[in-house]
């Protein structure tokens, strides 16, 4: 039974939390989207859709991903507890896997032949080509020019993977700019194609899908700190740019109101240039790819790039549900700079050894910023939800080396 | 069934006098502000002159997700030059200065609408003289956010139908659709594949199986024989990419521009004249 006042209770019929999501398309991928919703409903309800996903996620994935104690880094801050989430453990090294395991699925359930998606960083990207790869479906990867610049080892994973990759040159380049072109090819390709969004953004049913498949992240980690410390955790932090990770961890947690919950925005230069890409703080609510959602965007309502040192921050929205839960103030959303991020990166890769991705290194900026403070008891989560492979050439540029 | 609009009566009054000739709509789309706001201006005011019985004039948007690589450089060179909603809103008005008969539907994307706020943008457009809008992302589903304060205001809210919308979708699309009902004629972006007229005439059929509206027909449409081929079978022809691509070409010689759009359009209002 749904709790009466549960902040897990949406969306509503309409695809809506709150003032924010509903579905905002063109009418020839509105059927496209409704024919979606019903057929991800009914997988929902198939006991042999939910064996087969978590059959995948046990021994394609290597689910569930490790609650780790950072000892070391515990120390190094000297107050709270501090857990790592180890998503970045998974096969494809982050968490989009999760959500594109469940996609593909459901893809092949409703007998379509070929996959498209929109990639940031790569992360996703990879994560769609490798299932694609594993189901044996042609799969198309819209990627910024620029993006494709900054992430050259992840596009090479992707064309070895058998992807056709895309470049996009309108706009910035980026993942902004990658997503309409997927849309542009979706609303081309009606009958065989799926598009496999990587984040917890665009029309219903996209949000609340992505987020479920992703929610595994917390109901482990809710079972994994049950079975370690005897209870629940007391902070959760997770890093934000459409927020699926985050999600994905927060979800199980939002009724457990005992449970702090942080997002972590991406501040790029500072929230105080025009260059970041943190759309609680410094956007406004408007409609863009399909759902409406805080959006980086000037006085006449056209969209602002956003800036970030991490590929996959750098998106001008926001999951919808994210706008909904900083309204109602149940999630606590803050930004870290480039520069706070790249100096957490550098850390936990000496303490604990773990090369994070550019992306959780902003989570783990925050962490930095509030352990110290907290008791020696309190047990807080970082969502570890990529690793930092993709990301040594863009670091090294950064740290003045060359390779 | 859909009713004629009461309140907006330049495309009603239009559409039974194409009837009464025996003659078809020519639709003719320009982004507002493209090149800049001084050219576009005498496209606009030009428009009539050369034929278009219809102007859909485009509110540029940074992200048009429907519109292929055209329309797209469009909005951005308009953007660059410094076009605005409101700005978009006072070519509507000076235009109707000299002209109160043609038609205007503004055509974009719901954001720069929602921020410029709906109840004033609906009232700014009706004093300027807009007479319709196409609204790309705003499918019935969200009818709430735009379509029914517009219809209260007397602005026609235009629909899109697309080879997708099925049978048993289609009543809820030409619910509270008014002015006439844009058949998108291909599944795609603008400026694409050129549409089949056999499938066209068909859905066509279709469509006016379930509303007396008029049906427009557009997309990848560019040519003045493609447009008297979709003439023989819509009640108008939308041209948009062909003309718009006009300006890039002229991007160069500016001096030109206006002249070399409306010599297209004439030549496809001639196309859609030859049924």
């Amino acid at each position: 039974m749904e709790q009466k006042n549960s902040y897990r209770a949406g969306p509503d019929e309409k695809g809506r939390f709150g003032l924010y999501g509903g579905r905002f398309v063109a009418e020839t991928l509105m059927p496209l989207i409704l024919d979606l919703e019903e057929n991800y409903e009914a997988a929902k309800n198939d006991a042999a859709f939910a064996a087969q996903l978590e059959d995948l996620q046990t021994h394609y994935v290597g689910r569930p991903s490790p609650l780790y104690f950072a000892e070391r880094l515990t120390a190094h801050y000297g107050g709270a507890k501090i857990y790592l989430k180890r998503d970045e453990l998974n096969h494809t090294g982050s968490h989009k896997i999760n959500n594109c395991l469940g996609q593909i699925l459901l893809a092949k359930r409703m007998g379509k032949t070929r996959i498209i998606a929109e990639t940031g960083a790569g992360q996703h990207g990879v994560a769609v080509a490798t299932v694609a790869a594993r189901f044996g479906l042609p799969c198309t990867v819209f990627m910024g020019a620029t993006d494709i610049e900054r992430q050259k080892p992840n596009v090479f994973r992707m064309k070895l993977l058998g992807a056709d990759i895309r470049p996009v040159t309108s706009g910035a380049g980026t993942l902004k700019d990658a997503m309409n072109e997927a849309l542009r090819d979706w609303v081309t390709n009606v009958e065989d194609t799926f598009y496999i969004i990587g984040t917890v953004a665009g029309p219903h049913p996209y949000p609340a899908m992505v987020r479920d498949f992703q929610s595994i992240i917390g109901r482990e980690t809710k079972e994994q700190m049950l079975a370690r410390e005897g209870r629940l955790p007391d902070t959760l932090i997770a890093c934000i740019g459409g927020g699926s990770n985050a999600m994905g961890l927060f979800h199980p947690f939002l009724d457990d109101g005992e449970v702090d919950i942080i997002g972590v925005e991406a501040g790029g230069f500072g929230l105080d240039t025009p260059d970041h890409a943190a759309s609680l703080a410094g956007g406004e609510p408007g409609v863009l790819h399909g759902n409406r959602t805080y959006l980086l965007q000037d006085d006449d309502g056209q969209i602002i790039e956003g800036h970030s040192i991490s590929a996959g921050l750098d998106y001008p929205g926001i999951g919808p549900e994210h706008a909904y839960l900083r309204d109602t103030g149940r999630v606590t959303y803050v930004s870290a700079t480039d520069k706070e991020a790249l100096e957490a990166f550098q850390l936990i890769t000496r303490l604990e050894g773990i090369i994070p991705a550019l992306e959780p290194s902003h989570a783990l900026a925050h962490v930095g910023k509030i352990a110290g403070d907290l008791p020696a008891d309190h047990l807080l989560v970082m969502n570890m939800c990529g690793r930092g492979d993709k990301d040594v050439f863009a670091v090294a540029d950064h740290l003045n080396v060359e390779l | 069934m859909s009713s004629h609009s009461t309140d907006s009566p330049r495309i009603d009054a239009l559409f039974d006098r194409l009837k009464a000739d025996k003659q078809k709509a020519f639709v003719a789309f320009v982004t507002a502000g493209d090149p800049d706001l001084d050219i576009s201006a005498q496209i606009l005011a030009g428009l009539p002159q050369a034929g278009a019985d219809i102007i859909e004039l485009g509110m540029p948007f940074t992200d048009p997700m429907a519109d292929g690589p055209s329309i797209q450089a469009a909005s951005q060179r308009a953007l660059a030059a410094g076009q605005t909603l409101m700005g978009t809103l006072d070519m509507v008005r000076d235009f109707r200065v000299t002209n109160d008969t043609t038609p205007i539907v503004l055509m974009g994307y719901y954001n720069p609408i929602y921020i410029y706020g709906v109840d004033k943008f609906v009232a700014d457009a009706k004093a300027a003289g807009v007479d319709g809008l196409i609204i790309v992302d705003l499918p019935p589903e969200e009818d709430d956010e735009l379509c029914l304060p517009a219809m209260a205001a007397g602005v026609n809210f235009i629909r899109l139908a697309t080879p997708t919308t099925d049978d048993k979708r289609l009543p809820e699309v030409l619910n509270n659709t008014s002015g006439f009902v844009y058949y998108v004629s291909i599944t795609g972006i603008t400026g694409s594949a050129a549409p089949q007229q056999q499938a066209v005439a068909d859905n066509i059929a279709r469509i006016k199986n379930h509303t007396k509206l008029p049906v427009c027909v557009g997309f990848g449409i560019r040519t003045p024989a493609q447009a008297a081929a979709m003439a023989a079978i819509a009640d108008g022809v939308v041209v948009g990419s062909a003309l718009v691509d006009v300006i890039a070409e002229t991007a160069e010689n500016k001096a030109e521009t206006a002249e070399e759009v409306l010599a297209l359009a004439s030549a496809l209002a001639e196309g859609v004249k030859r049924t």
